[in-house]
């Protein structure tokens, strides 16, 4: 069942799903950057839903649904309202340039590559391929979160995060509580965007001005 | 399995029951009594503990945790008790947050004692997940900006953590589906020890890696602590006291507990050299920063990063010695740090201040809290006769016998903090009272009950509590 065909879908999803993660490096507006995490999240539903074909595991069916309806549509939705209603400047501040992050981000793909491959050569190869990959994307997320500053990009960050880990939950051929971890996951992401960010600090302050939020985080440190 | 149920079910059905109430004097009593009640079903596992089974485990390393988690949430909640009532006084929460605050102290209690005993290395991520969220939310309860600002901070930099440690965990999957089989097996705590010695090393290390960052960040090793002074310093004390005594232990059992699994490998790298590192990096780190806090809150909660990072060195070295040491340290740590917050509280209310600066003569203004507060601290920094200098000596001790160099440095990082302490509590302790010197509704009962505990445990520590700890050490590796 593993054959050429089945294995060559897999690597291009987790490649594109790479691909994707690298895209968000150079996005300098708000928008654009959410619309890059929908589009990855798309590409993680048909990556899961082809594991699931493969591994003939329905269940991991759940998983690339909840990618595709929560991920890829829900939450862009919810990130671009608050966007527009919280008046957010569209323009995302960066702490490195641009060109530094990318050379960066290709510096995380090459040392994910480095250290999962060696390890791996006992696992199957499409695990072994979105083990390696599904770590260049979580690395990558973590370099979104610390080059930028705007908490809108924090969380589009994270997302990206959970995106290489649920690739990797799902390439490990029969891992239980799959479906169940994203649903936690979900569930913590939902919290981020509705419960801290939204209610709390629209409730305390009546002007909503991210401003006012950006210059705290300066002089606290 | 009454234990087990006792420790999960009071929690959760105590949620849902605090979730409804209204008056917030009947939610502290009821948060009081299931956490007493959780505490004794935890104490019946110690006589009656049942066999390991496929979700749960209970077994000699992990009774000490939950006893210990138990206790620490039983007095805390007394001591809420009598500090929330403060808090609505003064409006800084409203009925509604108190009654949310009640709900979420007995979800949390569910998250901690679910990672402990559960006998599945997903089941305990999610629980872990579980009490990082619970604690999140109450941080952020204040909804000042500083109050959010800490609450997001934590979030952030815990979800961070947490999806590393899930990163590793499907590692662990991964290098032990060859040997177990696929399904829910290849997840089993005592299925996986039983195996270990046939696991890839190389996966298990790689694995191991991501663990100690995830679980790390969650234990407060530098250098992802940053998260922590400000969870301790902005929410409210109760929970200051509970993630210093309870949360940092819980993460600091995940590691324990993957080290297990590391040191029944034989290929694999030794995990402790990146546990010394670590450990020491954080003491030394936090004991330069110790100098420079001017909020009293702060002040403890980087002591607490200190400690974390002893007990990690402790672990780190490892044999018989230096894992008894650094359980008697976690164990002694966990009772002094939230005796210390427990008088901390009622402080920063009295005074209306957490500014070190604005706060003055304790001891003559409020000789209870002052005293308490005082020998808190003279514990915490080492002094005898508490039990903190029986497990540092101890853990000082053992190491120049092994590694006289890490001793210098473990000595160091120890003297400096211990300094920085006294220069601070003398300032508050001492001299002419600054602030208001108004009467204080304490309530005494669990700060002096810890320190009593923490005072017996440096004079005589009972011997089948010597006995009980060496096993586990022995079991530790």
């Amino acid at each position: 069942m593993m054959g050429g065909f089945a294995f060559d879908v897999a690597h291009t999803l987790a490649g594109l799903l790479v691909l994707a993660s690298l895209t968000m490096l150079y996005q300098n507006r708000l928008v654009a950057l959410i619309n890059v995490l929908a589009a990855q999240s798309v590409i993680l539903s048909a990556s899961v839903a082809w594991q699931a074909h493969l591994q003939d595991a329905p269940d991991l069916f759940i998983t690339a649904a909840i990618a595709l309806g929560f991920k890829a549509v829900f939450i862009p939705w919810a990130l671009r309202r608050i966007v527009v209603r919280l008046g957010l400047h569209r323009e995302i501040e960066t702490v490195v340039g641009i060109g530094p992050t990318m050379l960066a981000g290709m510096g995380l793909i090459a040392l994910s590559m480095e250290v999962m491959l060696p390890v791996t050569s006992q696992v199957d190869p499409v695990a072994r391929q979105d083990i390696a990959l599904a770590l260049s994307v979580v690395l990558i997320g973590l370099l979104v979160m610390v080059t930028r500053r705007n908490a809108v990009s924090q969380v589009v960050g994270f997302l990206s995060i959970d995106n290489g880990i649920s690739l990797a939950a799902t390439g490990a051929r029969g891992m239980p509580l799959v479906v169940e971890i994203s649903v936690a996951f979900s569930v913590l992401v939902a919290f981020i965007v509705i419960g801290i960010f939204l209610f709390r600090i629209r409730e305390r302050f009546d002007t909503v001005d991210s401003g006012a939020l950006d210059a705290f985080r300066g002089d606290r440190r | 399995m009454i234990g087990i149920d006792g420790v999960l079910i009071v929690p959760l059905l105590a949620a849902a029951l605090l979730a409804s109430q209204t008056d917030y004097r009947r939610s502290a009593r009821i948060n009081v009594a299931a956490s007493g009640l959780a505490f004794l079903a935890a104490v019946s596992l110690l006589f009656h503990r049942p066999l390991p089974g496929r979700f749960f485990l209970i077994d000699d390393l992990n009774v000490v945790f939950i006893v210990l988690g138990t206790f620490v949430g039983t007095t805390t909640s007394i001591f809420s008790a009598s500090y929330i009532g403060h808090e609505l006084e003064t409006g800084r929460l409203t009925p509604g947050y108190l009654r949310f605050y009640h709900a979420m102290f007995q979800v949390m209690m569910f998250g901690m004692n679910l990672a402990l005993v559960a006998n599945d290395i997903g089941v305990m991520w999610v629980a872990v997940e579980l009490a990082t969220l619970s604690t999140v939310m109450m941080v952020g309860i204040y909804r000042t900006h500083a109050a959010l600002e800490a609450a997001w901070k934590y979030f952030i930099l815990g979800s961070v953590g947490i999806a590393l440690a899930l990163f590793g965990t499907i590692l662990v999957y991964l290098a032990a589906r060859p040997e177990v089989g696929e399904g829910l097996r290849a997840m089993e705590w005592t299925v996986l020890v039983r195996h270990a010695h046939g696991f890839d090393p190389a996966l298990l290390n790689v694995a191991f890696v991501f663990l100690l960052l995830g679980y790390g960040t969650k234990v407060g090793l530098a250098p992802m602590h940053a998260w922590l002074p400000d969870a301790h310093a902005e929410g409210p004390t109760p929970i200051s006291a509970v993630l210093s005594g309870l949360l940092l232990n819980v993460a600091l059992y995940a590691l324990l507990r993957f080290k297990m699994l590391l040191a029944a490998c034989p290929g694999a790298i030794a995990p402790g050299p990146l546990m010394i590192a670590l450990g020491l990096l954080s003491l030394i780190f936090a004991a330069f920063m110790l100098y420079r806090r001017r909020d009293i809150k702060r002040l403890f909660a980087y002591s607490s990063i200190e400690h974390m990072g002893i007990i990690v060195f402790s672990f780190g070295m490892a044999g018989p010695l230096g894992n008894f040491a650094g359980l008697l340290q976690m164990t002694m740590h966990s009772l002094t740090k939230s005796a210390i917050f427990f008088s901390v509280g009622h402080v920063a209310q009295v005074k209306g201040t957490q500014r070190i600066a604005e706060i003055g003569g304790l001891t003559e203004s409020h000789p209870l809290l002052g005293w308490g507060l005082l020998a808190g601290v003279a514990a915490i920094a080492g002094l005898p006769p508490f039990g903190v200098f029986t497990s540092e000596f101890l853990i000082v001790s053992s190491t120049f016998a092994r590694q006289p160099l890490l001793a210098v440095a473990l000595v160091f990082g120890l003297l400096l903090a211990f300094g920085a302490l006294l220069l601070r509590v003398t300032q508050v302790a001492f001299g002419p009272p600054r602030g208001p010197v108004g009467p204080v509704q304490a309530s005494y009962v669990p700060m002096f009950a810890h320190l009593a505990l923490v005072l017996i445990a440096g004079i005589w520590l009972p011997g089948p509590l010597v006995a009980w700890f060496r096993h586990v050490a022995a079991l530790l590796g």
